[in-house]
């Protein structure tokens, strides 16, 4: 690992400032950056700690319904708040899916949407990447990529976003809060992450020294809690990254579809929204034939970056099966094996 | 540039100065204070070898660094015994034949303290597996493992229960 300095700030003013300088980066729990960096793919010149920032640590329920979690607040943590989990059970059941419980222990929210893909070529650093050396080249484009990305790639970069949260996140319209050199600004998680077209080092809107501080989900997110879930398939049971998921959340009324959001993961370099498809779901009953059609739209647009043809096809069937299993009703309890198509109490039929 | 720490380490406090921010707790714990039971394996967060609890939580030891760590408690399986009186959990640990060489073991029974202080299993055998998923044991000794958790987290249960009554 590359030497670095590090530094403690005391307020966000100052970590903004320290982190505006270049060759510095911002460490939180560090479960991603460190393993970055010990593989020499990240080479900071300069850490700054802003695990000690006061406030940023709260999950508080705002005058007009929001909810506000600091960005430090910890995967586990927010999983595990007990209202947090009744309100948004699809976000809990997303945290749960990710990672180990030892990671989500120390895991930020902060850090959860700025951690990097897990592209094999990305972390090998004999290996050409945009990202890495921008024009280079991608070594992913030709090679073993059957879990990169079905939409929203471009030839420069394949690679996908990894994380869970984001799913169920971007389907309820959560709101980044960002201090930057210029103040406070937000941006829909929506907008947060960019897709790569020519310039995939460019991973987000963010600039030097914006900090996240919080996430918001806005009052209607609370609507869907009747009707949410999270599913994602792995390549072993537990302890690893989508190869495919969905966050599907539905508001019921008289039997039939009020609302419908869908988001789907580990297609894209972004959580990937299908609005196309909510609009197909509004005014309909939830029937299977209604949610074939749902799953139609949202990968209308999809096409195989390589040895992936078959993520597109997997994609569909975990739409149909998100939205089945929203359409029965968000369980009691998230299921032994969080977002698990092979969860015993999943009401399963095959993927 | 030097920093100082301090850390609370098995009930003890341990000061350090570290000429070098890149030392993680694993690192600290096991050349500057040679408690080696906590094991360094993939050193990469994948493995689970090298969970320590950090003020009574699980995490792993590998990704965390020293210095931003000032002032936490840390528990270490060197920590656990009371003499020769084992914790319930490395007790059932050997009852169940929870191990085969026992690389993972330090690690597996860490992690298992901190499962049960979580208190999200409760006696469902699935739901410990998936809990305990962030250890790898290479040997596969999985079932004496989930077996183990299992009647250590019994017994601590049941010995809260005497002590709250």
């Amino acid at each position: 690992m590359k030497p670095f300095d590090y530094v403690r700030p005391a307020t966000v003013t100052e970590a903004v400032a320290a982190a505006a300088q270049p060759g510095a980066v911002y460490l939180a729990a560090g479960t991603n950056l460190l393993d970055l960096m010990k593989g020499g793919i990240s080479r900071p010149d300069r850490l700054v700690d802003v695990t000690r920032l006061d406030g940023l640590d709260q999950i508080e329920t705002l005058a007009d319904g929001s909810l506000r979690i600091g960005a430090l607040v910890r995967n586990a943590d927010l999983a595990h708040d007990a209202e947090f989990a009744r309100s948004y059970p699809a976000v809990a059941e997303a945290l749960l899916s990710g990672a180990s419980a030892q990671l989500r222990n120390a895991a930020t929210v902060g850090g959860n949407l700025l951690q990097r893909t897990r592209c094999a070529y990305f972390y090998d650093t004999a290996s050409r990447c945009n990202k890495q050396a921008p024009g280079s080249g991608c070594d992913a484009r030709d090679g073993d990529n059957r879990s990169h990305a079905v939409l929203g790639w471009s030839e420069s970069c394949i690679a996908t976003h990894p994380s869970d949260f984001c799913v169920p996140l971007v389907a309820l319209d959560a709101i980044v809060e960002i201090e930057g050199r210029g103040g406070r600004r937000e941006v829909a998680l929506d907008e947060l992450h960019r897709l790569p077209g020519d310039a995939p080092e460019r991973e987000s809107v963010l600039e030097p020294g914006d900090l996240i501080v919080a996430v918001r989900l806005p009052p209607a997110a609370r609507g869907f809690a009747a009707h949410a879930r999270y599913l994602k398939v792995r390549e072993r049971t537990s302890y690893a990254f989508a190869v495919v998921s969905a966050a599907a959340a539905l508001r019921i009324e008289n039997g039939r579809i009020a609302q419908a959001r869908l988001a789907l993961g580990g297609v894209a370099a972004k959580p990937w929204r299908a609005r196309a498809a909510e609009d197909v779901l509004k005014g309909v009953a939830p029937t299977a034939d209604a949610f074939q059609e749902a799953a139609r739209r949202a990968l209308e647009s999809a096409k195989p970056s390589g040895d992936n043809a078959f993520k597109i096809e997997l994609a569909r069937r975990i739409v149909v099966r998100a939205l089945t299993l929203a359409a029965a009703g968000t369980p009691v309890r998230i299921p032994a094996l969080p977002a698990s198509p092979f969860a015993s109490t999943s009401g399963a039929v095959h993927v | 540039m030097n920093h100082s720490i301090s850390l609370t380490v098995n009930g003890a406090r341990r000061d350090f100065v570290l000429d070098d921010p890149r030392v993680t707790l694993l690192d600290l714990l096991r050349e500057r204070l040679h408690l080696t039971g906590t094991k360094k394996g993939c050193d990469r967060g994948q493995c689970g070898a090298c969970t320590i609890l950090v003020d009574g939580k699980r995490i792993n030891s590998c990704l965390a660094l020293a210095i931003s760590h000032d002032g936490a408690d840390i528990l270490t399986i060197e920590g656990l015994a009371r003499g020769d009186q084992l914790h319930p959990v490395q007790a059932a640990f050997i009852a169940h034949d929870g191990f085969q060489c026992g690389f993972c073991t330090p690690g597996q029974i860490m992690s298992a303290i901190g499962m049960i202080r979580e208190g999200q299993a409760g006696n469902d055998p699935e739901r410990v597996r998936e809990c305990m998923s962030g250890n790898l044991c290479r040997c596969g000794a999985y079932v004496g493992i989930v077996d183990a958790v299992l009647e250590a987290q019994g017994q601590m249960d049941e010995t809260n229960q005497r002590r709250s009554a």
